[in-house]
């Protein structure tokens, strides 16, 4: 509809040639992506950020409130807190899933699709449950609580390990994308050359995945500095500046503070956006239109390496995983263990019940629908068709931001846009698509860095060649690129229906009466002592998000049979 | 398969669109316990079937601070069951509808806003309690404490939580309530006390006693409904109401201005307000806003009125500021060094 729109348009405009003709359409469409961009994330931050200068009836005070937070005092503690969270649980999360897609991808272990998807588990989940589940196991009553000694689990390490856990497959699936491209004549190349094998990874292996590195990396930092479910859970008095932010809206209302906090929490995006371009630069394309693609010889050696990578982290998962089904089943921690499905009963509890978990299905469809097509277009846009440097880099930061938006603060800014009287969008607040919207928008950046680390890796001469072909890019896309990139796409589909099951930050100020949804039900149950149910429902949204993982499963491998052969040497 | 469900969908919203005339709906605002909406709902409905009530539910902060952030083009119609004071900072921020509910003359003064009209009227009260959890005490050897100052002697050092003021309702109110019993100077230097036998600040104030009750911590800083709900449970539970008095907050309903069915808001106050309603709150509170009306609840104290503090919510709302960054200045950067 978008393309038949322009495409009327262009011939008639000004007597260009064929390809400047062809220019324009392409930076009409970027057009296009980054006005989704002004509606969906610069207005509402526009409107929470017209908040921070301004006192709590509106009158504009410049940077008063600025000042008076920073005078408070409590920036110097909160920041070096979240700071000191943030990078510890980013070293922790990239060298681990770093190893783990090194073992997933160059090794031929038994059963690796099986420990891949347990590897995933986690993001599986409600942030609520490693929390919970944490608690039952290094808690008061924990069973391992003797392994701590005298170290508490509220505090730095219950929110490192909490953070590590839930950020975990983030980092993975952009390391696994980033390591599943490989060319097999480099590693030829290191053999013929007799390489060690510890040369072979540090000049092949690693160089490759740095990009993917890279972007791991900072995600993680801004997943963990910006989350405030797992501090606020089991920090104790562990201040961080996240939770600051619900001290601040939730406990005190004062809106304009909370807007403050989140203009201090959206630096390290820009930071990140300079950090993605500088390394970007250096990237090249490692999957060449040539490349054959790799594919690990047996080594028992590097085998044993790669499970003994493996199991550690495979152990802390199931472990937790464990625990929160166990917890679940139990009829009241510490003092009944008996088993009972009671908990599961949640027409009992009311709190939203199953119609509240029929709606996060309805929400996790439309999510995965929407987000995949709008994502995946948006970045093969910007990597595959000729854009003016500075729209470019204008979507490259809109399509980072949302990583550094805090959920409570995009749900918020979300109100204060989209239910403004003069907005005439406003019929959509507290229905379904404005929860479709921002849930979108809040889980961009990763989709979209995932879609373009894949875009990256396949080499710009297949446009070239396309051309000289005389393929239009839309044949491109639709007989080269969208084939290549299928395994990405549904990589993408499954982590944005996930992430639309689990979600509670932002979409709790949105849901409407007839639109509950089940974590928020997780919450309010947890919040009402029904800690039992709560671990019930958060088990039950894993069990479906687990369910979509299956099919994710027998799709890859549906699509690898059929569509991949091209990447095999006959 | 497909036909048959699509001309079903048709009738079935020529139906609703039919029944809709009928039926009024009501957008409610509340933070009542979840499980107690549909009873709240039926009993209503008992008396009003064409009204049909749709809840809005979340925890009292996140509902307070989203009808604030709808302030510019409210989408509820009325707020049934939230924080008194909530609902003050709400009538100072012009939110709300005055209106004058048949029968609530027969609320006793205090749980009616002074206004004529009144713009919120009180529903029943919640009260602070400590929730003990026996098991944990023989474990470390602590006795029960018995008052407010027994929580600062050393041997209950580190097994007490209590909810942070800057994050939750309950914590300010316990706060606000010890600087109004004790007076400021002892009210601070009790707190000082308090302070070191902390194990941790909560970010919500049912989360004390349900660490007490599982055995995250001995001793929590709560209100007592939860208590009475954990022991319900099955947790190994003590209530305790300390002598000094207790803090307390009242929970109430209003109309909120620029609703479109301002005729059902109307209808839903004038029940709010009634004797049968008030028996409704009594199922679950010990004290409610008809006088008269309230028989004693289970694990509740004989004659609840007794024990509570004559609370000052203006002064309480007026001196919030200042008492958070005081309290925060004094226990936020020792916090850490536990």
């Amino acid at each position: 509809m978008k393309l038949t729109a322009t495409a009327a348009h262009a011939p008639f405009t000004l007597p260009l040639s064929a390809r400047q003709r062809e220019k324009l359409f392409w930076a009409l469409l970027m057009l296009l992506a980054l006005a989704a961009f002004a509606l969906l994330l610069l207005g509402p931050l526009y409107s929470l950020l017209s908040k921070s200068v301004a006192d709590g009836s509106g009158q504009f005070v410049g940077l008063a409130n600025f000042n008076a937070y920073l005078a408070g005092g409590g920036i110097q503690r909160g920041l070096s807190h979240s700071l000191w969270i943030a990078s510890s649980s980013m070293l922790i999360v990239v060298s681990l899933a770093f190893a783990c897609a090194w073992a997933l991808t160059r090794t031929r272990l038994p059963l690796r699709g099986v420990i891949k998807a347990l590897l995933m588990l986690p993001i599986l989940a409600p942030s609520l449950l490693p929390a919970l589940s944490l608690i039952y196991l290094f808690g008061e009553q924990g069973i391992f609580k003797s392994w701590l000694g005298d170290t508490s689990i509220y505090g730095p390490l219950g929110i490192v390990l909490g953070s590590c856990f839930w950020t975990f497959p983030h980092a993975l699936m952009i390391l696994l994308t980033a390591m599943s491209h490989a060319d097999a004549r480099h590693y030829e190349a290191a053999d013929v050359l007799r390489a060690s094998a510890w040369r072979t990874f540090f000049t092949v292996t690693l160089p490759n995945a740095r990009y993917g590195l890279v972007s791991a990396a900072f995600v993680v930092f801004i997943l963990v500095f910006t989350d405030f479910g797992v501090p606020k859970v089991i920090g104790g008095n562990y201040e961080v500046l996240a939770t600051d932010i619900y001290k601040q809206v939730i406990g005190q209302q004062k809106f304009e503070m909370g807007a403050v906090i989140s203009v201090l929490l959206l630096l390290p995006a820009l930071l990140a956006f300079v950090a993605d371009r500088w390394v970007q630069r250096r990237q090249a394309a490692s999957v060449t239109a040539r490349a054959v693609p790799y594919s690990p010889k047996t080594n028992r050696r590097r085998d044993l390496t790669g499970a003994l990578l493996l199991s550690p982290v495979l152990g802390f998962i199931l472990l937790v995983v464990g625990m929160a089904i166990y917890a679940s089943l139990v009829r009241y921690w510490p003092y009944n263990l008996d088993l009972t499905l009671r908990n599961y009963e949640f027409g009992r509890m009311d709190g939203g019940g199953w119609s509240a978990y029929a709606n996060s299905l309805t929400l996790a469809s439309l999510t995965l629908l929407v987000g995949t097509s709008v994502v995946f277009f948006n970045a093969w846009l910007s990597e595959r068709t000729p854009q003016p440097k500075p729209l470019l880099a204008l979507f490259q930061l809109c399509s980072l931001l949302p990583l550094a938006v805090p959920g409570l603060t995009l749900g918020l800014a979300y109100i204060f846009f989209f239910n403004h009287p003069a907005n005439p969008l406003n019929g959509l607040y507290g229905g379904m698509a404005i929860l479709v919207m921002c849930t979108v928008a809040h889980f961009y950046s990763v989709a979209h860095l995932t879609a373009l680390t894949s875009l990256k890796q396949l080499d710009q001469e297949f446009e070239a060649v396309g051309q000289s072909l005389r393929a239009s890019r839309w044949r491109m896309l639709r007989q080269v690129t969208l084939p290549l990139s299928a395994p990405t796409l549904l990589d993408i589909a499954l982590y944005l229906f996930v992430n639309a099951m689990t979600t509670v930050s932002a979409v709790i100020f949105l849901y409407g009466p007839d639109t509950a949804l089940a974590a928020v039900a997780v919450l309010n149950m947890d919040e009402a002592g029904d800690t039992a149910p709560a671990a019930a429902m958060a088990v039950t949204i894993m069990a479906t998000c687990l369910l979509a993982k299956g099919v994710h499963c027998l799709l890859s491998l549906w699509l690898t049979r059929h569509t991949q052969h091209w990447r095999g040497r006959a | 398969m497909r036909k048959p469900l699509k001309h079903w969908l048709a009738l079935s919203g020529t139906l609703l669109a039919l029944s809709a005339q009928a039926n009024t709906e009501l957008t409610v605002y509340t933070a009542l316990e979840a499980e107690d909406l549909k009873k709240y709902a039926e009993r209503f409905n008992q008396a009003h079937p064409d009204i049909s009530i749709k809840w809005v539910r979340d925890s009292t902060g996140i509902i307070t601070a989203r009808l604030l952030a709808e302030k510019d083009n409210p989408r509820a119609d009325a707020v049934w069951g939230l924080a008194g004071t909530s609902l003050m900072l709400l009538q100072k921020e012009g939110l709300l509808q005055g209106y004058a509910p048949k029968g609530v003359e027969a609320l006793a003064p205090l749980y009616r806003d002074s206004q004529n009209p009144p713009q919120w009227v009180g529903m029943d009260a919640w009260m602070a309690a400590i929730c003990f959890n026996t098991v944990e005490a023989k474990k470390h050897n602590l006795t029960p404490p018995q008052s407010w100052q027994d929580l600062t002697k050393p041997e209950y050092q580190n097994h007490i939580v209590m909810p942070h003021p800057a994050s939750s309702g309950t914590g300010y109110l316990d706060v606000s309530a010890w600087l109004q019993t004790f007076g400021q100077d002892k009210g601070w230097a009790y707190m000082d006390g308090l302070h070191q036998n902390i194990k941790s600040y909560t970010h919500s104030g049912s989360k004390p006693c349900k660490m007490a009750a599982s055995g995250e911590a001995a001793i929590g800083i709560s209100f007592a409904f939860r208590g009475a709900r954990e022991k319900e449970n099955g947790a190994p539970l003590e209530l305790i109401f300390p002598q000094e008095g207790l803090g307390w907050e009242m929970e109430a309903a209003a109309i909120i201005k620029g609703s479109k069915h301002s005729a059902a808001a109307q209808t839903l106050m004038d029940w709010v307000v009634s004797k049968p309603a008030n028996e409704l709150y009594n199922e679950g509170y010990a004290i409610v806003a008809m006088p008269g009306v309230a028989k004693p609840v289970k694990y509740f104290p004989a004659e609840p009125e007794k024990l509570l503090i004559k609370n000052d919510f203006a002064w309480a709302a007026q001196n919030r500021d200042s008492i958070l960054t005081q309290w925060q200045s004094r226990y936020e950067g020792k916090a850490e060094a536990q």
